[in-house]
């Protein structure tokens, strides 16, 4: 069973939430309408729903991460449900319990949503194989493989300020292949018919494969940045120097960094994204960071609407719907 | 005990043999064949009308799991599964726990096969002291201790000068050396570098981890006469190399893992950790090309590369599981599946499993000839089986093959003349 099918029931709706691959345009614009819906959430006096009250989500969170856990149990908080975060530190040398035991036993506490993130690429779709049916399992990020919520919460930031999808022209910036979320967002993009996906990058941080996700490789800014409208500056890992895919920080800034100079390559409306958190001056100078056609933080405030809709949406298509009251 | 086995179709690829006849044994050797030697009764006599007789197999690349991860399995469990695969001889890498390093390794897993009985298992030392790749084993110890050769064990040896010296070194004594060829450094993926790993975002290994290794060996053997033999190949260049290497008279051999001819990249859909195996699964057309290069005999050995595991060391994310594929079960119908869709004819095939792999040894068996050692698989071609894991002998349920339908069934081994494996077949 590949994942697409795995996330989804015989009607084709989303139970869990752990890859944008193989999903359709429907899917996804369900999710962009519910969130475009609970926005406003946050602009009342009391910022709570009810939709997910007696419900109980678990952060299960096996690498560091403040923004994505943050945003995940504001979100689940607004929909009223409670909240537990657990993180679990894992190296090579401290292996604890199997996951499988830490799932039986999380399990064993009777939540309703487990909210994963992982560095192995395929974990989340491990444990919604293994979940009781009753249980929603929200990929947030496992390893190189996908970071659905990212995606969808990228894709929804530019709908809001391009709206136009078939002329859109997105651009993507730096570590493609170590990122779950140039993954996901590439696949999203492409399934709400972006008129074209860019990447942009040094031969070393491309999958070889590339192209077959649905996106155009360049390897200097000067061409690919040419006319887009919307440019996603990844954050680069310092690992990245000591494993030899790239010389310096300096260098990649020189080449890749995105400053005034390359920004004025792209359309004079183009808007700047960064999944966050960003390197000032190693992907991203800090005038095009702060400057005005940034909404890297309008993204921030975006992924709690868009999360608290897949959360609705996976937990209200589930058998047991503890919430249909709400 | 004198056996006369009668009626069957027999197969020796060695004699190029393929008649309908009947085959004696006495005193653990073949005693011949089509008419009884004189004054020979049998003391049973197996039927094998319909039946096919071949040599028993002899699997290049097994591990029995022990010394070292009896928890995963034992000697005594995967003699069994060899016994009723219709394999006789396995060989074990040296990876085991203690490294098979020092003669009493030797000994000792030669000890535990023959209280286990069912199958006569074979070993290659270490290539160099605990496989670290840095000084070289005592190979001539091993050698008479009774290693059939000597090997990486999975591990490439990074170092282009001890590998040097250690080939050297093994051709002072006449040893085969048996690597598998996957560079270290390049190699440190979990799938192949190809569209499946770029989506599912997994490290990939390239091709050039394998080509790479085999073209720097075949460089550092070409001077030295040293007969190599490459393991467990996975890609089309590797073929080509290897094609190439032969043509030119060098002494090189080499095999593939039976999975790896109905496997590619594409079975890691869904993270399905039963297909985490090293090598990794390739592209369809590598696999065409291993089909054609065991067509063509460039590859002169098809085996199982059986690592039977424990349920829990597949039970995890994928990149956290552990590689490997139990495969004693499935070797011999799984291969015989190449026959009926056409990739060699049945002889050919059966040579891969038998008088090929002996040859690439060193050894007097895997043919029917007189006076041969009585290891002899008898198999009903028709028989159609589903693969579950309570057919399953092995202790490692780890297969993807489970579910498929596959045609063959071995109904009596034979080791050294003894029937160490029966079953009623099926009229």
């Amino acid at each position: 069973m590949s994942a697409a099918n795995l996330q989804l029931d015989r009607q084709g709706r989303l139970l869990h939430f752990l890859t944008v691959e193989g999903l359709t345009r429907r899917h996804l614009t369900e999710i962009l309408d519910t969130a475009e819906s609970l926005r406003g959430v946050a602009e009342r006096r009391v910022k709570k729903l009810p939709t997910l009250h007696g419900k109980t989500v678990v952060n299960l969170f096996f690498e560091a991460s403040t923004r994505t856990r943050t945003t995940f149990e504001l979100a689940a908080k607004r929909l009223s449900a409670d909240v537990l975060n657990l993180n679990i530190a894992t190296s090579a040398t401290t292996k604890g319990e199997s996951l499988l035991d830490t799932l039986r036993n999380i399990e064993a506490m009777q939540c309703d949503m487990f909210v994963v993130r992982h560095p192995q690429s395929g974990a989340a779709d491990f444990m919604a194989r293994h979940v009781k049916p009753h249980i929603a399992v929200l990929n947030a990020g496992d390893g190189c493989h996908a970071h659905p919520t990212q995606g969808m919460l990228d894709a929804f930031t530019i709908r809001r300020h391009k709206p136009d999808f078939p002329s859109l022209q997105v651009a993507i910036v730096g570590d493609i292949l170590h990122s779950r979320v140039a993954r996901s967002l590439i696949h999203a993009l492409n399934i709400l018919g972006a008129g074209e996906v860019r990447v942009i990058a040094p031969r070393t941080l491309l999958p070889v494969w590339v192209e077959s996700l649905g996106a155009r490789v360049f390897h200097s800014p000067k061409a690919g940045l040419r006319e887009v409208d919307v440019i996603v500056m990844l954050r680069l890992q310092r690992e990245r120097m000591e494993r030899a895919l790239l010389p310096t920080e300096q260098e990649f800034f020189q080449q890749y960094g995105l400053t005034e100079e390359r920004l004025a390559l792209a359309k004079p409306d183009a808007i700047v994204m960064h999944p966050g958190p960003i390197n000032r001056g190693v992907e991203i100078d800090s005038r095009v960071a702060d400057g005005p056609r940034s909404v890297i933080l309008e993204q921030v405030t975006n992924g709690i609407a868009v999360r608290m809709a897949i959360m609705s949406i996976t937990l209200g298509n589930h058998a047991r719907p503890l919430g249909e009251d709400a | 005990m004198r056996i006369a086995i009668e009626g069957g179709r027999v197969i020796d690829p060695a004699h190029q043999t393929d008649v309908v006849t009947d085959l004696f044994i006495a005193d653990g050797r073949i005693a011949g064949s089509g008419q009884p030697p004189a004054g020979f009764v049998p003391d049973w006599r197996i039927d094998a009308r319909g039946q096919i007789v071949c040599p028993g197999l002899i699997d290049l690349c097994a591990r029995p799991r022990e010394p070292g991860q009896e928890h995963k399995a034992t000697i005594v469990s995967e003699a069994r599964a060899a016994a009723s695969g219709g394999i006789t001889t396995l060989v074990c890498p040296p990876d085991t726990d203690p490294v098979i390093d020092e003669p009493a390794v030797v000994e000792l897993i030669r000890r535990r096969a023959r209280a286990a009985g069912q199958v006569r298992v074979l070993t290659l030392g270490a290539l160099t002291h605990r496989l670290h790749g840095e000084r070289l084993a005592e190979m001539a110890a091993l050698k008479e201790a009774g290693c059939v050769g000597v090997g990486d064990g999975g591990r490439t040896v990074a170092s282009s000068r001890v590998l040097r010296r250690a080939l050297e070194y093994a051709a002072t004594f006449d040893l085969t050396v048996f690597l598998t060829p996957l560079d270290p450094e390049l190699g440190h993926g979990l799938a192949h570098e190809g569209q499946v790993a770029t989506r599912f975002g997994l490290p990939g290994i390239p091709v050039a981890a394998e080509t790479g290794v085999i073209a720097r060996d075949l460089e550092l053997i070409r001077d030295l006469g040293v007969r190599v033999h490459f393991g467990r190949l996975s890609s089309a260049r590797a073929v080509e190399l290897v094609a190439r290497a032969q043509a030119e008279g060098l002494s090189v051999t080499a095999d593939t893992a039976v999975h790896h001819l109905y496997l590619s990249e594409i079975d890691l859909s869904g993270f399905d950790s039963r297909c985490h195996v090293r090598p990794p699964l390739r592209g369809p057309r590598d696999l065409d090309a291993l089909r054609v290069g065991l067509a063509e005999g460039v590859l002169g050995a098809l085996c199982s590369d059986h690592q039977p595991h424990e349920p829990d060391a597949k039970q995890a994310p994928f990149g956290d599981t552990e590689p490997g594929i139990s495969g004693l079960d499935t070797l011999l119908a799984l291969s015989l599946r190449l026959a009926r869709d056409g990739v060699l004819p049945l002889p050919a095939l059966l040579a891969r499993l038998t008088w090929g792999p002996a040859r690439i040894l060193g050894l007097d068996s895997g043919h029917l000839g007189t006076g041969a050692p009585a290891d002899i698989c008898v198999f009903d071609p028709d028989a159609e089986w589903r693969v579950e894991p309570d057919v399953l002998r092995s202790r490692g349920h780890n297969s993807p093959f489970l579910g498929w339908e596959l045609h063959g069934q071995v109904t009596h081994t034979l080791l050294e003349g003894q029937v160490v494996h029966a079953r009623e077949a099926r009229r």
